[in-house]
């Protein structure tokens, strides 16, 4: 009864926290992802660093919503199906409600001046929370002082941004070189003598 | 019958609309404009720039959006169910590959290539919203640059990384901001110079509060 209480906790702070997350991710999914690392690496320490950009990767690739995406395999992690459920309910109520509020009356909205410089503000808002988490994600991976993540992330960021290169193009590659890279390294590992399969985990 | 056409034709923008965001609009532009007529382009239009200033993704607000014109409430929630139906099937089919087989090598290492990736993809629609945010539609300039948000963001990076609150106080915090420069912007005369001296007064005060709260953090660590 008590690991019930325990489960059934965990189900409405998943809800609470995919629907607080969900209703401040404006300007596309990847505002979900400084939000989240707040949310579940941080506060909750549900997860850790690494899944939420794991969670992204995925997210990306496979169809639909991003941040809807993010939220089942959060959701399902933490919770297995009952999570991904009640955090994709938590994710889609917040647009859903303000949505049909807004339908009602959408002409008078958009062209609303205080709505516009509220909007407006929370977008410059929105940038900095963003430069934040890359700023801090990326001297994550520059600290590993290994040569090809950061050329990855350079040339990555020269391809999304300025070339437009389709992105499940760039996962497929990057996976690509991350499994030839790993593979390398175990087989290395295996001339150089015997070495435990745990310190290959921890790369 | 209406319900159901919603049904399907959301379920055919969620399961082809990879890479989220904007590569849903074409899809719903030709299921919701051009196959169905259930929005003329305008309203079609309308319907992206809504979605742009409020929360949550676009297919969604799209959803709730159509459903909503064509069929009331019931519409919504016919047509956002559907828009989310392949998602569910196919991530939760992912999530748990996932986690049955992230410590394996092969998976491990693909992972560990595509994380810096992710980082960069982040970084690149950063850039775009950060650009958005100084500039507005015109171009990049630095007599374009819209002062009070490149403030706003100067401020939100120096609370982020001094700080570090959680996100959502940056964001709220920002809408708080554009709020004050709007009333502001409509004052003149005494009015106006009592609101900037309390708001001038305001930030020095959460400058010295800000200032209170991590001399306490560092002293507690």
């Amino acid at each position: 009864m008590d690991k019930l209480d325990k489960h059934g906790n965990k189900l409405v702070k998943l809800f609470t926290s995919t629907m607080l997350i969900s209703t401040f991710t404006f300007g596309g999914g990847y505002v979900i992802v400084p939000l989240m690392k707040k949310k579940f690496v941080d506060e909750l320490r549900w997860l850790q660093e690494d899944e939420t950009l794991d969670y992204i990767a995925i997210a990306q690739s496979s169809p639909g919503a991003v941040a809807v995406n993010a939220s089942i395999l959060l959701g399902y992690r933490i919770a297995g199906v009952p999570g991904a459920l009640v955090a994709i309910l938590g994710t889609i109520l917040p647009p859903m409600v303000i949505l049909s509020v807004i339908s009602y009356f959408y002409l008078s909205f958009q062209a609303n001046p205080v709505v516009n410089a509220v909007l407006g503000a929370m977008r410059a808002g929105v940038a900095a929370v963003i430069i934040n988490v890359v700023v801090r994600m990326g001297w994550g991976i520059v600290r590993q002082r290994k040569i090809v993540p950061v050329v990855v992330m350079l040339a990555v960021f020269a391809a999304v941004y300025f070339f437009k290169v389709s992105i499940i193009l760039i996962i497929l590659l990057c996976a690509a070189l991350g499994v030839a890279t790993a593979l390398i390294e175990s087989a290395r590992e295996k001339k150089d003598g015997p070495s435990s399969d745990d310190d290959m985990r921890k790369i | 019958m209406v319900l159901l056409k919603l049904f399907l034709s959301f379920i055919q923008i969620g399961l082809f609309s990879i890479g989220g965001g904007y590569a849903a609009l074409p899809l719903i532009q030709n299921q919701v404009v051009e196959l169905h007529g259930w929005l003329t382009l305008s309203e079609f239009a309308d319907v992206i720039s809504i979605a742009e200033m409020t929360p949550g993704p676009i297919a969604v607000n799209s959803a709730t959006f159509v459903g909503i014109q064509i069929a009331g409430i019931p519409g919504a929630i016919v047509a956002t169910i559907g828009c989310i139906l392949p998602s569910c099937v196919i991530v939760l089919l992912l999530a748990y590959l996932y986690q049955k087989y992230k410590t394996m090598t092969v998976m491990q290492g693909a992972l560990a290539g595509i994380r810096p990736a992710v980082v960069s993809m982040i970084a690149s629609a950063g850039l775009t919203i950060l650009l958005l945010a100084l500039f507005g539609s015109s171009a990049a300039s630095l007599q374009n640059v819209d002062l009070k948000n490149a403030g706003i963001v100067l401020a939100g990076l120096a609370m982020s990384f001094w700080l570090d609150p959680n996100p959502i106080l940056i964001i709220g915090g920002a809408g708080v901001v554009g709020l004050f420069f709007y009333v502001q912007g409509t004052l003149s005369g005494p009015a106006r110079a009592i609101v900037d001296a309390a708001a001038g007064a305001l930030v020095l005060l959460s400058v010295v509060l800000l200032a209170i709260a991590d001399r306490r953090r560092r002293r507690a660590s």
